[in-house]
């Protein structure tokens, strides 16, 4: 069973739901926790596991072959990503704008431009008592996360074994790299606060997953705060909101030094259980 | 005319509300540019009377077009991006997929591909109630932000600035480290860093740093939430001292942050007493 | 010694835009001929992602010898201007044309790209 934890903008307690949730399941089951919040991964802050393996993630881009090349300047017309440029006499690739379509490469008339590795980030896999953590990171300057996304997704489809939950940490926001992430997912649970901004992400969020017909839970963070709207909207549209977590400065203190809450507030456990209960009624 | 960036790494941690608030105190000066287009939410307190609206173009995909179609399946076979969806004998791009970089096309051999520049999103100009007006984007699902709509908004609140006779431009900038908090940056005179000091804050604080000096742009820092953990303010502090930023002001854990944007006002309408002195000082410091 | 500067006009009373890759115009000065042109650079505002690069590869094109703008390159577009002999002047945003190159001509613009 895979969850992603997901939310319209970021800062909503998303990474903090990912992380306790994922080492409470991991007291009575197997569990694993992707953060695939590639750009900015923070997990790792809260799960202080193990170090098991690492594993460098590569992606194709092209090379220029100086003696084959005729100059035509065919590659540098067919790329879109403005990753090619002709400069006089010299043929200049930007990996980093690279996609990595590969139209270039393959349709040089004299085979000029041949693909090579280079460096996408890392995947390392931790373990903390019952739970595997991997956390991916792009490589400083690579912008692209999804292709980063997607190997990290085959890593644990094929490499590890197989545990009854599997937890996602996703980017925040409703951009493409947020899609990937969520897209292999059984369940996507949204986090965001009872406030308008709040409301305002969630909705965004909520329309992007109904686009992939994804089932959807919420669960509202810092009740105390903001008002009922959330609430409302939720049973309007008929989401069902699996669970809510009280603002506390107790809260806060905890989060800026990277503690679990569950280790320290019994409501937070049960707020738990219920969560993984009614992760568990679906199919 | 100076333009000034209000950007933070990660979010949650007040940006945009002091944004809302800076540009109360300076309604007079600025014309507000939310690039932070992923969240947009600075609209939501500025309640802005929009007065011009204008489609954002972006980004390409491929359409095939069935009448010319042959179902050879050469699109199929170069697609990188499993882009391509083949049912039964036809094919159909798949829009979300779509990376738009054209091979198909290429291959097409009865040109019956065609790339089509994507709408992805609006742009307006708007009346914002304090008096300013604010430029501000909305981006359709799956889109992303890029350093062509930062730019185009950023565009637009120059002209907008220019023709009203305002001084200032205030970005609420895009998050992360990527092209849009490039372009974010770009132009700008000062970066407004905010922050907050839990350790994940601390993380995406040196990484915004690092992005505004490579730029050369003077930078101040708001410490929101100070009181939250003194020992990593104090670690910020230090930062703070050795890459020479100036510490614009320190806001202890205040619940008036959702509180007043649950009533869609900013922190000045909530309570102008207690917060006048905090907003009114970060803006003598930065304009 | 030719001189290109970034600027969002095309006179010597245009302000140097401080930006790099969206830089409405580049303007060229020729001191030997003592001859001002300007290249549009307008259509920029099309190009979602690699801006720097496409202005850089205008630059490269010109052949100047030196480069006046504001904030300054960014990394991709700077390996570009890497290609050629460049002096790049950064610091600039802001003033008009001519304040620029007076600025420049009594050495009072700070120097390179990245680390200087």
């Amino acid at each position: 069973m895979r969850i992603a934890i997901a939310s319209g903008k970021g800062g909503t307690g998303k990474t903090t739901l990912a992380v306790n949730l994922a080492l409470y399941a991991a007291q009575t089951s197997n569990a694993l926790l992707m953060d695939l919040d590639v750009e900015e991964p923070n997990s790792s802050l809260f799960v202080k596991g193990d170090l098991i393996s690492e594993t460098p993630a590569y992606r194709m881009a092209p090379v220029w072959d100086k003696p084959a090349c005729l100059l035509c300047g065919e590659c540098a017309s067919i790329c879109m990503f403005n990753a090619i440029l002709k400069l006089g006499d010299m043929i200049m690739v930007l990996p980093e704008l690279c996609h990595t379509c590969h139209a270039c490469s393959e349709l040089c008339p004299v085979g000029a431009l041949p693909m090579q590795q280079r460096p996408l980030g890392i995947m390392r896999l931790f373990r903390k008592d019952a739970l595997l953590f991997l956390e991916s990171k792009l490589e400083i300057g690579v912008e692209q996360a999804a292709p980063l996304i997607k190997q990290s997704l085959d890593y644990v489809n094929n490499e590890l074994p197989a545990t009854d939950y599997q937890f996602i940490d996703c980017p925040p926001g409703t951009s493409c790299s947020m899609i990937h992430a969520t897209k292999t997912a059984d369940y996507v649970i949204l986090v965001t606060e009872p406030t308008p901004f709040g409301l305002h992400d969630l909705r965004l969020a909520v329309e992007t997953m109904r686009q992939l017909d994804k089932p959807i839970g919420v669960v509202v963070n810092r009740i105390g705060i903001g008002n009922e709207d959330v609430f409302t909207y939720c049973r309007e549209e008929g989401i069902e909101v699996i669970g809510t977590i009280i603002n506390s400065r107790e809260f806060a203190e905890l989060y800026s030094r990277a503690e679990l809450m569950f280790t320290y507030n019994e409501v937070f456990r049960h707020t738990l259980d219920e969560i993984l209960r009614r992760i568990r009624g679906i199919r | 005319m100076k333009e000034i960036v209000v950007i933070s790494g990660k979010g949650g941690t007040g940006k945009t509300s002091l944004s809302a608030s800076l540009s109360y105190v300076a309604a007079n000066e600025v014309v507000m540019a939310d690039c932070d287009v992923d969240a947009a939410d600075l609209h939501l307190i500025l309640k802005p009377e929009n007065q011009y609206s204008e489609d954002f173009y972006s980004g390409f995909k491929a359409e095939i077009n069935p009448e010319y179609c042959q179902s050879c399946g050469a699109c199929f076979s170069v697609c990188r991006f499993e882009a391509i969806l083949r049912k039964d004998d036809r094919y159909e791009v798949k829009y979300l997929d779509c990376e738009g970089c054209g091979y198909c096309q290429h291959v097409c051999l009865a040109e019956a591909i065609n790339l089509r520049e994507q709408k992805v999103g609006l742009c307006h100009i708007a009346d914002a109630r304090f008096g300013c007006k604010l430029v501000h984007a909305e981006l359709g699902i799956g889109a992303d932000n890029s350093g062509k709509l930062v730019a185009k908004v950023k565009r637009d609140a120059n002209r907008v600035a220019k023709e009203n006779s305002k001084d200032y431009i205030l970005v609420d900038g895009s998050p992360g480290i990527g092209c849009p908090v490039i372009s974010s940056l770009s132009g700008a005179a000062y970066a407004v860093l905010v922050t907050e000091p839990s350790l994940s804050g601390l993380e995406d604080l040196k990484r915004v740093w690092e992005l505004s000096a490579r730029f050369r742009i003077a930078c101040g820092c708001v410490i929101n939430k100070a009181d939250v953990n003194p020992e990593i303010t104090a670690m910020i502090k230090d930062i703070l001292v050795e890459k020479d930023i100036e510490l614009l002001s320190e806001i202890p854990y205040d619940e008036d942050f959702p509180r007043a944007i649950t009533k869609g006002l900013c922190l000045m309408e909530l309570d102008q007493a207690k917060w006048e002195p905090y907003i009114k000082q970060i803006w003598e410091k930065i304009r | 010694m030719k001189i290109a500067f970034t600027a969002s006009g095309t006179d010597w009373d245009a302000i140097i835009d401080p930006r790099f890759g969206r830089t409405d115009y580049i303007l060229l000065y020729d001191e030997e001929k003592d001859e001002l042109v300007s290249v549009d650079n307008r259509q920029i505002m099309q190009v979602a992602h690699g801006a720097g690069p496409q202005t850089a590869q205008k630059i490269f094109e010109l052949m100047p010898q030196v480069l006046i703008t504001g904030n300054g390159p960014g990394g991709n577009a700077e390996a570009i201007l890497r290609q050629m002999h460049l002096q790049i002047h950064t610091g600039a945003g802001g003033m008009t044309l001519r304040e620029a190159y007076n600025a420049y001509k009594n050495n009072q613009l700070p120097m390179g790209g990245k680390n200087a």
